[in-house]
């Protein structure tokens, strides 16, 4: 845990003079409404939700999807799903405390900081809840392509690395043209990451925001229990 | 004996990652995209800004390339390195010791992943366009320091990792921690050095020597005074603080490997 926040931190001094090295190049000293202030809370805030919900995936479910295993989850007396998200929600509450909050910490003692509206806390709340979710749906999306293919490792290799690019987790994603901020909010990724950071330093507009994560954490839900319902009739128990 | 060894092992490495070609493809493409990730942010900034740290968008992607691609031999190398908390703690490092090998080279053997060859890959590609879209004079000079800079690059990375991941003989569970300096070191040495400051910089570019690895040879080779002040002659001393580096870290890793205790009975 210690470790794991002195990367964050290290990360975030990083990513903190980048930013505001491009920042210090500009006549207004701001870029797409983004501040001093608003920058530093960015990052240090993406730092703090990146072991919070889990951006580089996991592959728990995969490796016992390969190893067979998944056959003794499937007939017990649960929702395989609904138990893996209740499992996901207590390791989110955990990582709050131990991942979150330490580099939210460490930015607000190091730089000019920008802490929200005390009426945008609870938002802030439901916002970041509601990133672990879609981030869920495709961590389970992600997991479940093993029933078909396996060896999924490329899978997963990909969902990290277009996570970490297209999230908003280096970059702002109101720093992007246009087009590419168009496109990509037709698409889950900046629900798992630039949506709370959003609600935290009040960008944007809050309920579009929220409204975009509550569409995707329903829809990635319930494509995820359709997959689950076909790969179920497919599944081979490996070995004897 | 050993010469004949590890071109066998790195053989058999090499025949296992090729029997799954799709998984393995994928795998290439996700590396050399998960490094390219980097030239995005890159690219991002220059849309807003026209100078990063007194660089313009081509000066970065020089840095940026030759930086890339230094890091991605190392990780080709040294990447194996991340395993060594697990050999620690579950023990296996004293069959590793009982082998008639180098430690060192044992482990950075125990897996070639060849599809980190994709992070290389990203490198070379963002060279092919910078290099071009610079101003570079090319003599016999520059051309060596261009074939020189990403190898003394990927000795400093590999240095740097085996010190760093030395750290886990005594705290067993220090891998993340030796991320900030590892992965860290590639973050930091994408960017020219003058966008850093303070101690950051002092630490990332002097005591970590990454300052070494593509920004004072890119300032060599664009033939560009340094913002900070800074030799012309840095550019060319890579070489030296490679071999300065690979010493520290053969000492360092011996005396970790002196301190190794097993796991008990």
């Amino acid at each position: 845990m210690v470790a794991g926040t002195a990367t964050n931190v290290v990360f975030g001094l990083l990513r903190v003079a980048v930013l505001l090295a491009a920042l210090g190049s500009t006549a207004s000293g701001r870029i797409a409404g983004y501040d001093v202030a608003a920058t530093v809370t960015y990052v240090w805030l993406g730092q703090g939700l990146l072991a919070f919900v889990v951006l580089w995936g996991d592959s728990a479910l995969a490796n016992r999807i390969r190893s067979g295993d998944v056959v003794v989850d499937l007939y017990r007396p649960w929702d395989l799903q609904t138990a893996l998200l209740a499992e996901d929600l207590g390791r989110a509450a955990y990582c709050a405390v131990t991942r979150l909050v330490p580099p939210v910490v460490v930015g607000a003692l190091l730089f000019p900081f920008r802490w929200p509206a005390p009426e945008r806390w609870p938002v802030f709340v439901v916002s970041a809840v509601l990133a672990v979710l879609v981030s869920f749906g495709m961590r389970f999306l992600v997991n479940a392509s093993t029933f078909w293919l396996l060896d999924n490792r490329g899978v997963v290799a990909l969902h990290g690395v277009g996570t970490g690019i297209l999230c908003g987790l280096n970059v702002p994603l109101d720093f992007f043209p246009e087009w590419a901020r168009f496109a990509l909010w037709f698409t889950p990724m900046p629900a798992i990451m630039q949506s709370p950071i959003d609600v935290f330093i009040g960008h944007g507009s809050l309920w579009l925001v929220v409204g975009h994560q509550v569409f995707w954490a329903a829809a990635l839900f319930g494509v995820g229990k359709v997959v689950l319902a076909r790969a179920v009739r497919k599944v081979v128990v490996q070995g004897g | 004996m050993a010469e004949a060894i590890y071109p066998r092992i790195l053989h058999a490495r090499l025949r296992g990652q090729l029997s799954y070609r799709a998984s393995f493809l994928l795998d290439c493409l996700a590396q050399a995209v998960a490094q390219g990730g980097e030239v995005v942010v890159i690219l991002v900034l220059f849309n807003r800004v026209t100078a990063l740290g007194g660089f313009s968008v081509d000066e970065v992607l020089l840095v940026y390339a030759l930086a890339s691609t230094a890091f991605g031999l190392s990780d080709l190398f040294a990447g194996q390195l991340n395993a060594l908390p697990a050999y620690i703690r579950e023990g296996t490092f004293d069959v590793l010791l009982l082998r008639p090998l180098g430690t060192l080279p044992q482990v950075m053997v125990s897996d070639l992943p060849l599809k980190r060859i994709g992070r290389v890959f990203t490198g070379l590609v963002v060279l092919g366009y910078a290099l071009p879209h610079n101003d570079v004079v090319w003599t016999p000079w520059s051309v060596g320091l261009l074939v020189v800079t990403p190898v003394a690059g990927s000795v400093i990375f590999s240095g740097i990792w085996v010190v760093a991941c030395s750290v886990c003989f005594w705290l067993v569970d220090g891998q993340e921690l030796a991320n900030t300096v590892t992965y860290g070191s590639n973050t930091f040495t994408s960017y020219p050095i003058s966008v850093y400051s303070g101690w950051l910089r002092r630490l990332m570019a002097f005591v970590v020597p990454g300052a070494f690895v593509a920004y004072y040879p890119a300032l060599a080779l664009l033939d560009k005074p340094d913002p900070l002040g800074g030799p012309g002659w840095l550019g060319w001393v890579g070489p030296v603080v490679a071999v300065l580096v690979a010493g520290l870290a053969g000492l360092v890793w011996k005396t970790a490997v002196r301190h190794y205790r097993g796991t008990g009975s």
